[in-house]
């Protein structure tokens, strides 16, 4: 791999069906470029994390990655409500998801502490009534 | 051990066959999703009662080597659907999940003392 592989996602929103398609189609293209096994689960993990909570709280979003040979830089944009609280919402077991999304398994508030645990470098900024963005890297070891 | 060698030895049942030669490492047990997705251990087998296809999406992103759906519970069709796009085995079971994952654990343990 020299080149950047760029790649770049629109999630739905509230489509609960098709969270997971970006960050399975990253998984593949990251397996097709011989990227270590680790480093494509972290980046699937932290991927399908931020997707879902695109889908329960921001009514979906854009999702841009670049794969490089050293890392995986994922951004993950949307024009949400925002996140009032990102101290907050960074703690194990916080979550503001309602009780339809917590009947399908999710809305644990695990969704951006295991971001933040599977990747390496990570950044919230969001704007209550704007929305959020989320920056994320995963160094792929040689 | 293999998903194969589990379907052979457990009895618990196909629902959708993927990679049968996926090796079973550890066996997993969680019902929510977005507590599985961050702790599931990659080559387990993933007990579950929840047959949504979320769990299609996490068990493959989380790369399980198989869903095992205890308590009788039936995957939608959707969840068979994907589960064959992405080649993740689906199997089924009606105990309740702590004797299927018990019963996974011991064919585990056994296995190894078969290498020994």
């Amino acid at each position: 791999m020299s080149a950047p592989v760029k790649l770049k996602y629109t999630v739905p929103g509230d489509d609960f069906t098709r969270a997971g398609e970006a960050s399975g189609s990253v998984k593949k293209a990251l397996k097709k470029l011989g990227v270590c096994p680790d480093a494509v689960r972290k980046v699937a993990i932290a991927m399908y994390e931020g997707e879902i909570n695109m889908v329960i709280h921001a009514n979906g979003g854009e999702i841009t990655v670049e794969i490089t040979p050293e890392a995986v830089d994922m951004v993950l944009r949307d024009q949400g409500p925002g996140i009032e609280n990102i101290d907050l919402a960074m703690q194990e077991g916080y979550s503001t998801a309602p009780d339809n999304v917590r009947a399908l398994g999710f809305g644990a508030g695990m969704g951006l502490p295991n971001m933040k645990k599977y990747t390496d470098e990570m950044k919230v900024e969001s704007e209550v009534g704007v929305g959020t963005t989320v920056t994320m890297r995963v160094y792929i070891k040689q | 051990m293999t998903v194969k060698e589990l379907i052979e030895r457990t009895g618990f049942s196909p629902i959708c066959e993927g990679d049968l030669t996926r090796e079973i490492q550890s066996v997993y047990c969680c019902d929510m999703l977005s507590i599985a997705m961050g702790r599931a251990p990659a080559d387990s087998a993933w007990v579950t009662v929840m047959g949504n296809v979320n769990s299609v999406a996490v068990g493959a992103l989380a790369d399980v080597s198989c869903i095992l759906y205890a308590e009788g519970v039936q995957p939608d069709a959707e969840c068979k659907t994907r589960a064959a796009q992405q080649g993740i085995t689906l199997l089924g079971a009606d105990l309740p999940v702590f004797d299927a994952a018990l019963k996974i654990h011991q064919h585990l343990l056994a296995r190894e003392d078969e290498a020994l």
